[in-house]
């Protein structure tokens, strides 16, 4: 399958952005994933753009979240799997035997599906990536948790209950904790699988409304069934089908006026 | 098993047909009552209009509560679509109970001698309406794009029979009401023409997602 | 607008009101269930029966021998008579033996049950063996064991260490302390690998993922996520083992148990008293059964006792441990 390019940008944004915003940072090329003897990924090319969002769509089983998962080698935790093709981030291929997967997953951040907060404190949990990854001053790790509790849009809830237990917070409080958890080492991309699928819709606005924020600073790619949700939120947006890329293109075109018949179908909910 | 909203989308669809064709007949009945003198003709048109002013309502009720599906792609086009074409319609609607009401007025008095552009001037307006109402029925954009640069034919005749019916009324000062009426029933006709070239726009953008407005005449031959 | 009685297209069910005029009544006795509930509750009061029987029928009898003074004298080499004898080197001997085999026994159950759960891929074939050979050791007889102990622990690896440290007379390889404790801790090893196992089971997997996304190696995940979390269901197999090995004498019988020993066990390589074969001694070279049945049960009793002491103390830290993880981390 031909290499689809990173499209190009809507006039708005051509204007703003000289090699920042929009320019790839992730080149996925020609990447095919096996389970065993099962195929995946079928030759995947795309290239995602640096602090924009990009959306994953496709029905249950397409291969979006395993591709995801590809971007920080967390495939690397399940026996049997094989990669094929290349995955660069930032013109480094992340697959080589030199890469090692702690150093890429320091710059390369997830966020999961149900949130998992560690049974620790509030500030436990986000301190501990921050000792993982050598910050051990008590001043400067209290300036960074409150620095990544403010960049979730918690802080404000939590600021005087920093000790105690994660798990009694809500579910939506939960996740934006977890939020706090990855952007507190400063990665540079975040990846998301379906990261409001278990919340009520008022905590699925304010994650949606975090996202916005977040990409002002970091890459965003997240995974979602919900297209309403893709369509509110992303700049990009690349439709699965069986493990091969169907479209991607901007999420403006894909939801207004796709190209391929499958994604007008799978869009406007003919199946899927 | 029934997909609920596709059948919301094709009601909205029909209703939408449905007002077309009641719109397109009062055209027809307007210009008939004009030429033939008709009054009564004249007096059901006008009654009708408040059931295409009554189709507008429903029709954007009805496309307002498919938006809260949050439709897309095509929906959310043919959705956004049909509340415009719909208001085109009204108003062509309105411009034909104009006709009618001019129509009346001049049945009751003698007529004009005087020979018009008129009977041109409507065949090339209604036909104009039907090829953009055939176009959204048939989804065929290049039919639809084919109906623009016939507004400026329109315009001319417009032109031309005003003239000739300033001429008339300075010669003949006491044809003057009468002349007035056949003025703003040319200008109505000349009306109906923008509104019909309206809806082959919203047509386009329906079926291609581009939107020709205000951009000039484009001749495209296919995508 | 009338908000109470529903629109027009619904079907008028207010008139039908048959099928609630018997105010949700069963329709008739449903007897399996009630006999089940029954046969289920029975089960258990039998069982709390026997259990009690035991338990009553060991202090009463045992009751009246024991005084502080029984439990806190070293005997002479007469056992048998009650107003002299006493316990104190039995209880400290299998205090000792048990404490030292939970110090061999958790290290290694813990580890190996780690490298079963987080690190060995689950098809393969040496997984395969390790947990064969977990459960079949469960099933060895208790004597086995302490044949085992004799010949490994003592003559093998006993009486090497006694060459290597150029003993002129057998220190190591001979019956020993921690012989003894080296065996228990084989004994009891499958109880505390599937205790573990199942504790790091039920940790959610994404709390490994969330640790790992985060830049974590296994090691660290392990260390300062796993294990803390399934620290209770550690102690849970620490209490097993315990209550187990308490009881145990096969095991000891060739490996460091001795008839009478004048002192207090106070080196890993001396040998030491028990209460489960001192209960056996009493019981099988008393010349005067009548006198020295009081004695056995005394002696029964404080086994229970101590065992019991012994499960508290760890069911205690337990709990601590378990709220401290609730609160916070």
């Amino acid at each position: 399958m031909a290499e689809i390019s990173i499209p190009k940008l809507a006039p708005q944004e051509r204007a703003a952005a000289p090699g920042a915003a929009g320019a790839p940072l992730i080149r996925i090329e020609d990447v095919s994933l096996y389970y065993g003897a099962n195929r995946a990924l079928k030759n995947i090319s795309l290239n995602l753009g640096e602090r924009v969002v990009t959306a994953f769509i496709g029905p249950s089983g397409c291969g979006k979240s395993t591709l995801l998962r590809c971007l920080n080698r967390m495939n690397d935790l399940i026996d049997n799997v094989r990669i094929e093709g290349a995955i660069k981030i930032g013109g480094h291929e992340i697959n080589a035997p030199d890469v090692d997967a702690i150093e890429l997953r320091k710059r390369v951040g997830m966020v999961f599906q149900k949130s998992n907060p560690f049974p620790k404190s509030i500030y436990e949990n986000v301190a501990y990536g921050l000792r993982l990854h050598g910050v051990k001053d008590r001043s400067e790790l209290e300036v960074r948790i409150e620095e990544s509790l403010r960049g979730a849009a918690l802080w404000d809830e939590v600021k005087d209950r920093l000790h105690s237990s994660a798990l009694g917070l809500s579910g939506g409080q939960q996740q934006r904790l977890c939020i706090a958890r990855a952007i507190a080492i400063r990665p540079e991309i975040i990846l998301m699988d379906e990261p409001a699928s278990a919340l009520d819709p008022l905590a699925t606005a304010r994650i949606e409304e975090l996202i916005l924020e977040l990409k002002k600073d970091f890459t965003i790619v997240i995974v979602t069934h919900n297209m309403q949700q893709a369509a509110r939120i992303s700049d990009y947006t690349a439709f699965f089908y069986i493990g091969e890329l169907v479209e991607y293109d901007t999420t403006a075109k894909i939801f207004t006026n796709p190209s391929k018949r499958q994604t007008e179908d799978y869009v406007t909910g003919r199946f899927g | 098993m029934e997909n609920h909203f596709e059948t919301g989308i094709e009601a909205l669809r029909q209703k939408l047909l449905l007002m077309a064709s009641h719109a397109e007949t009062a055209v027809n009945q307007s210009i008939q009552a004009l030429t033939q003198r008709d009054h009564d003709l004249a007096l059901r048109v006008k009654a009708d209009d408040d059931v295409i002013d009554q189709f507008e309502v429903e029709i954007d009720e009805l496309a307002i509560q498919l938006l809260t599906k949050a439709p897309l792609a095509t929906n959310l086009r043919l959705v956004t679509a049909a509340m415009k074409i719909s208001q085109d319609l009204e108003r062509i609607g309105d411009e034909a109970a104009k006709i009618a009401k001019r129509a009346r007025d001049l049945s009751q008095e003698p007529p004009v001698k005087l020979q018009l552009e008129l009977p041109d001037m409507a065949s090339r307006a209604l036909t104009m309406l039907k090829a953009a109402l055939d176009a959204f029925v048939n989804r065929d954009s290049a039919a639809a794009r084919a109906i623009i640069p016939q507004d400026q034919e329109v315009d001319m005749l417009n032109k031309r029979i005003h003239a000739a019916l300033a001429k008339h009324m300075t010669e003949n000062p006491d044809t003057i009401s009468r002349c007035l009426h056949w003025m703003v029933a040319a200008k109505s006709l000349e009306r109906i023409a923008d509104h019909a070239t309206n809806i082959a726009e919203d047509v386009v953008f329906l079926c291609e997602a581009e939107d020709i407005r205000h951009a000039g005449i484009k001749l495209k031959t296919g995508g | 607008m009338n908000t109470v009685t529903p629109p027009e297209y619904l079907p008028d069910r207010t008139h039908d009101t048959t099928r609630f005029t018997r105010h949700f009544r069963a329709e008739k006795f449903d007897f399996w269930s009630f006999f089940f509930s029954g046969l289920t509750g029975l089960a258990t009061l039998f069982i709390l029966a026997i259990l009690a029987t035991i338990l009553l029928n060991i202090i009463v009898n045992g009751w009246s021998a024991i005084s502080w003074h029984f439990v806190s004298t070293i005997p002479k080499k007469d056992f048998f008579d009650a107003n002299t004898t006493g316990v104190l080197p039995m209880i400290v001997g299998t205090a000792f033996r048990v404490i030292v085999m939970t110090i061999f026994v958790i290290p290694v159950g813990v580890i190996t049950a780690i490298y079963l759960t987080e690190y060995a891929a689950s098809t393969s074939m040496i997984t395969r063996i390790i947990r064969a050979a977990v459960n079949n050791l469960a099933g060895v007889p208790s004597i086995v064991f302490g044949l085992f102990g004799l010949g490994f622990f003592i003559n093998f690896i006993g009486k090497n260490m006694d060459r290597l440290l150029h003993h002129a007379d057998a220190v190591w390889g001979q019956p020993a302390l921690i012989w003894a404790s080296l065996t228990l801790a084989v004994m009891t090893l499958p109880v505390v690998i599937v205790a573990t196992e199942e504790s790091l089971k039920a940790i959610p997997p994404g709390l490994r993922e969330a640790s790992l996304a985060l830049g974590a190696t296994k090691l660290e995940t392990i260390l300062k996520i796993i294990l803390p979390q399934a620290l209770p269901g550690i102690m849970t197999g620490g209490i097993l083992a315990v209550s187990r090995a308490a009881g145990e004498v096969a095991p000891i019988l060739f490996t460091g148990v001795a008839y009478y020993m004048a002192s207090l066990p106070g080196h890993l390589s001396d040998q030491f008293m028990d209460l489960g074969y001192h209960v056996f001694v009493l019981s099988t070279q008393s010349p005067n059964i009548e006198q020295t049945r009081p004695i056995l049960y005394a002696t029964v009793l404080t086994l229970l006792l101590l065992t019991f002491a012994l499960n508290i103390v760890a069911i205690l830290i337990r709990a601590r441990v378990r709220k401290q993880l609730r609160a916070l981390g």
